[in-house]
């Protein structure tokens, strides 16, 4: 019975996740509208603009290979089984045991792989462009994202979410150096790896700093809408896994119905304050010069870094 | 004599007689067939060698040959059966893809001859019972590779790369000789099982320590001691280069495992032995992966990122030490396994790319990328093939290069607190290095596979290629498939290796493994970590097969068009990204540490607005090769030069230096 319990638990979530990824970059684009004395197209045009994508005909260059034509659907798959590893309304979910925190940054990093690639397929200068600067600048932030991971997950000596999340809610809160290094860190490479202002910007398609928008510039149709949803669902996972990781209080700790709703609330609710602070950040700030995006990210490096030290330093010997 | 240990003497066996096929066989056909048959069947003795010692355990005898005082010993235990495995995996689909690659080679003869002896020299090594046998075939593996080094020795950078790898081969060779007499010396015996027994005292400990891993170091490629490896790799045929790199790298790592841990035991360690193993470990796997992004030579940049693997396996067994040596030998067992599922997985996707490399090398005649560019489609299995070695040393699920790293990570991650301050920094840091040289790694195999099978032909020749033959893609197969294998199911594999940390740690691991079936794997508990490599493919499978089917009704073609060129007409396969602008940006960030000479030329006519031509060139040399070979030798060459004008002096200045030798050799003796 609780195992069939968890098991729907764990389809919903990933459903829900899948779902409501489109109003998440809908409510962000709204916000940012309004801080900008806009009206906005509405929370609902990123869902729109995906009907619309599924519906069109699909256009490729003419010696486009198999790799830009299954890319979109590695991309999606690998980004929507990372978002099903994250708990999001309940720890201990069937899921949760697959891949733990390592195996799911890999599971991105799987999709920008082929996300990369199709990017270099066509042979124009703009995916190879958008391709080198991908993997260069996420090449620095993958480190930095795995090494602030590793703080919470020696205070929980575990890289298991749900262990990391149950050491989290047992502790009690005080304030932890290493943590909030880890949280900063975190936080920077959050807005890095979704292509958020300062290092990209995820409303324009033709201007030179462009990273993540160029490689998808030869994709149209279903390929496209695959693609920007990806981004889209990449989004809300790293929206979860903050959430998760440093504020988890109102997860559900087992698959009763009212202990779900009431975890869906607080989720939506913590998602909608960390959306609205990323739309406040993205109104204050400038995008960065491309070449002041290596030092944004060793900043974030050596922060997660002071924050390990700090961990084996300060709390470990006390 | 046990099975393990017969099974692995024929395999040796064979490999003898592959070596004096070329006496009795006549005709190109005939050697060839008997080169591959042969070395296949020694591949395949190997393997299951290697299954059947880490199954049921080895033994050893004494060889009816050697000196009359001094006979040579044969030992298989499970450290040497794990690298039998090691070699056979690699060494049979190498045989099959020669058969193929060996077609238009016109100077068969010395391959067929040294080739089989390189094997025999490994595997010697790996089965040496005592440090005399161990030297032996130790020095048959060096200088038979340096004849298939030179193989094309007609090009004068052969014979260079061939020069510099024989002389670093024999200094590696004399630090090791000089591990084995300090053994010997507090032993008083050169077997393997006396040397065990013996105890050493911690200052001839550190001494045998420091000799053994500067020597095996040279041989494995550790920063700063790789010089000689770039160099060597690419000039090779291609199929020895992926035997040279994917199995003689790693019998130098079982050199390094032999003597320090199973001649001297964890129970000798140091601290500082430990640090220095997890500093090298982590220099050459960022330095080499930094290095390998910058080439566009292919076998050269495959050259760099054995650099880079030899400093992960590095940082698995550095670990392992540390742990070990703060008693710790349930987690240093796990950084053991981590360090030796990475030597078998490195081996089998590095032999596949250089497999795939002379692939592409056969069809293209180049090894310069730059002239390459849109293979996948006119040799679309050998692509598939390179993707899958790409996928698994970028450490991507579900392949095996991700496994081993995961590994590795654990092992970082649940080391406990020990020692000092230093000591405990240096652990994150090792697993900080190791995240960032698998993200680089990443990086370079886009450009790898981007430039090399993707976009437009940027030459002639790459338009005009031609897939390979059936035995170089059967070759080419079979690791693909191991690749696969070892990365979903690794709960199989690893209670096999799981006998190595038996062995040296009298500790087993495979209990706590697979205690929640083969679906997961589970290094210490589940609560901890767990990776289902299985259902993880499963259920992709599951999600990409679903969304696939949804948006695929029947009907819905794809328009082919023009690619998009911004309104611009004439768009040519130049304006693509290369191999050079795709590094760029890493060239810039890793500035201080590439330091490349960079130029920038403009023509301009007229006016100095009117730019008729830019050419910009840049080369990245390797620093090491800059500021420490290139002093040796110079220093070498100055001491030579001021002899050689002493030499020229006349009698009396002779005289005179022989009657100081005298007068000294009788101050020390006398």
């Amino acid at each position: 019975m609780s195992v069939m319990a968890s098991i729907s638990v764990q389809l919903f979530q990933a459903v829900l996740l899948v779902l409501i990824a489109p109003l998440a970059a809908g409510f962000v684009s709204t916000c940012k509208a309004r801080l900008q004395n806009r009206r906005g197209a509405g929370v609902l045009q990123p869902w729109r603009d995906l009907r619309k994508l599924f519906a069109k005909e699909v256009v490729m260059a003419e010696h486009a290979s198999w790799i830009f034509r299954f890319a979109p659907y590695i991309v999606f798959t690998a980004t929507m089984m990372a978002a099903s590893v994250v708990p999001a309304l309940m720890v201990d979910t069937p899921l949760s045991l697959t891949a733990d925190v390592i195996a799911l940054v890999a599971l991105l990093a799987l999709a920008r792989f082929f996300l990369a690639l199709a990017g270099m397929d066509i042979g124009t200068a703009f995916g190879g462009m958008g391709a080198s600067r991908e993997m260069t600048f996420s090449a620095l932030a993958e480190p930095a994202m795995l090494m602030s991971i590793f703080v919470l997950s020696l205070g929980a000596h575990s890289t298991n979410l749900t262990t990391m999340i149950n050491h989290t809610l047992n502790t009690p809160v005080m304030m932890q150096p290493s943590i909030a290094f880890a949280l900063a860190a975190m936080v920077m490479i959050a807005m890095a790896e979704n292509g958020r202002i300062p290092i990209d910007n995820p409303n324009t398609h033709l201007e030179l700093t462009m990273i993540h928008e160029a490689m998808l510039l030869e994709y149209s149709g279903r390929h496209l809408a695959l693609m920007e949803w990806a981004s889209q669902i990449k989004l809300i996972l790293f929206a979860t896994l903050l959430v998760d990781l440093f504020v988890p209080w109102g997860i559900a700790a087992h698959a009763d119905p009212g202990g779900v709703v009431l975890a869906c609330v607080f989720w939506l609710f913590k998602l909608a304050v960390l959306f609205v602070l990323l739309a406040l950040a993205e109104t204050g700030m400038a995008k960065l010069r491309l070449f002041e995006v290596p030092e944004y990210l060793s900043a974030a490096f050596v922060l997660a870094f002071l924050g390990l030290i700090t961990h084996y330093m300060l709390e470990v010997a006390v | 004599m046990p099975l393990s240990l017969q099974l692995a003497l024929a395999a040796c066996g064979v490999s003898l007689l592959a070596a004096c096929s070329p006496l009795i066989l006549r005709g190109h056909t005939m050697q060839r067939i008997a080169l591959s048959l042969l070395l296949a069947m020694a591949g395949l003795l190997a393997m299951s060698a290697g299954f059947s010692g880490l199954i049921s355990g080895g033994g050893s005898i004494t060889l009816p040959f050697g000196l009359p005082w001094l006979p040579l010993h044969a030992e298989l235990d499970a450290l040497g059966a794990f690298f039998m495995l090691v070699i056979g995996s690699l060494l049979f689909p190498v045989a099959v893809y020669s058969h193929g690659y060996f077609r238009n080679e016109q100077r068969i003869t010395p391959l067929l001859v040294f080739m089989p002896l390189f094997a025999l020299g490994m595997m010697g090594v790996v089965l040496a019972g005592d440090a005399l046998a161990f030297m032996l075939f130790w020095e048959l593996m060096s200088v038979s590779s340096y004849f298939l080094v030179t193989h094309e020795h007609q090009h004068l950078e052969n014979r260079k790369a061939g020069f510099i790898y024989l002389l670093m081969a024999h200094m590696a060779g004399l630090l090791i000789l000089g591990s084995f007499a300090t053994l010997y010396a507090a032993a008083g015996s050169f077997e393997f099982a006396v040397m065990r027994e013996a105890s050493i005292e911690p200052f001839w400990a550190s001494a045998a320590f420091l000799l053994a891993a500067f020597g095996f170091g040279t041989k494995a490629g550790v920063i700063p001691l790789h010089g000689w490896l770039p160099d060597a790799h690419p000039v090779a045929p291609s199929n020895v280069s992926a035997l040279m790199s994917g199995i003689m790298l790693k019998v130098a790592v079982f050199g390094f495992i032999r003597v320090v841990w199973d001649l001297m035991g964890p129970g000798d360690f140091q601290w500082w032995w430990c640090a220095l193993i997890l500093a090298a470990g982590s220099s050459s796997a960022v330095g080499g992966v930094l290095l390998a992004l910058q080439q566009h030579d292919l076998k050269r940049l495959l050259a760099y990122h054995s650099v880079e693997n030899i400093g992960i396996i590095l940082i698995g067994i550095g670990l392992a030490m540390l742990l070990a040596h703060f008693g710790h030998p349930m987690l240093a067992a796990l950084g053991l396994i981590a360090g030796l599922y990475h030597t078998i997985n490195h081996a089998i996707f590095k032999g596949l790319l250089f497999m795939g490399a002379g692939a592409v090398l056969h069809s293209t005649g180049t090894r310069d990328m730059e002239s390459m560019g849109g293979l996948i489609h006119r040799m679309p299995v050998t692509a598939v093939f390179f993707l899958v070695a790409a996928i698994s040393i970028s450490a991507l699920p579900p392949f095996n290069g991700f496994v081993s790293e995961w590994l590795t990570f654990q092992t970082a991650l649940m080391a406990p607190q020990m020692g000092g301050a230093l000591l405990m920094a240096i652990v994150p840091f090792s697993a900080a290095m190791l995240a960032l040289a698998g993200a680089l790694a990443a990086a370079c195999f886009v450009k790898v596979f981007g430039v090399v099978f993707l976009g437009h032909a940027r030459s002639k020749m790459a338009a005009q290629a031609q897939e390979v033959d059936g035995w170089m893609q059967a070759g080419m197969a079979i690791p693909a498939i191991f690749c696969l294998l070892l990365g979903v199911l690794p709960v199989l594999f690893i209670p096999l290796i799981d006998a190595v940390p038996q062995m040296l740690l009298h500790v087993s691991l495979a209990d706590s493994v697979h205690a929640h079936g083969w679906l997961w794997l589970t290094p210490v508990s589940a609560s901890q970590a767990s990776y289902s490599s299985p259902l993880a493919l499963t259920g992709m499978i599951i999600i990409g097969g679903l969304v696939f089917w949804w948006l695929h009704p029947k009907g819905r073609v794809i328009r082919r068009s023009r690619m998009w060129s911004c309104g611009n007409p004439h768009v040519n396969a130049r304006m693509q990204y290369n191999a050079t602008g795709f590094s760029q940006p890493l060239r810039r960030i890793f500035w201080g540490v590439l330091q490349p000479d960079e130029h920038v030329h403009v023509e301009r006519r007229f006016h100095k607005l009117l730019t008729t031509k830019v050419r910009y060139t840049v080369h990245v040399g390797d620093l090491a090769v800059k500021h420490l070979y290139q002093p040796i030798g110079r220093l070498t060459l100055s001491i030579a030069r001021w002899l050689n004008t002493q030499h020229q002096y006349g009698i009396h200045t002779n005289l005179t230096w022989t009657f100081v030798t005298v007068i000294l050799l009788l101050a020390l003796f006398a």
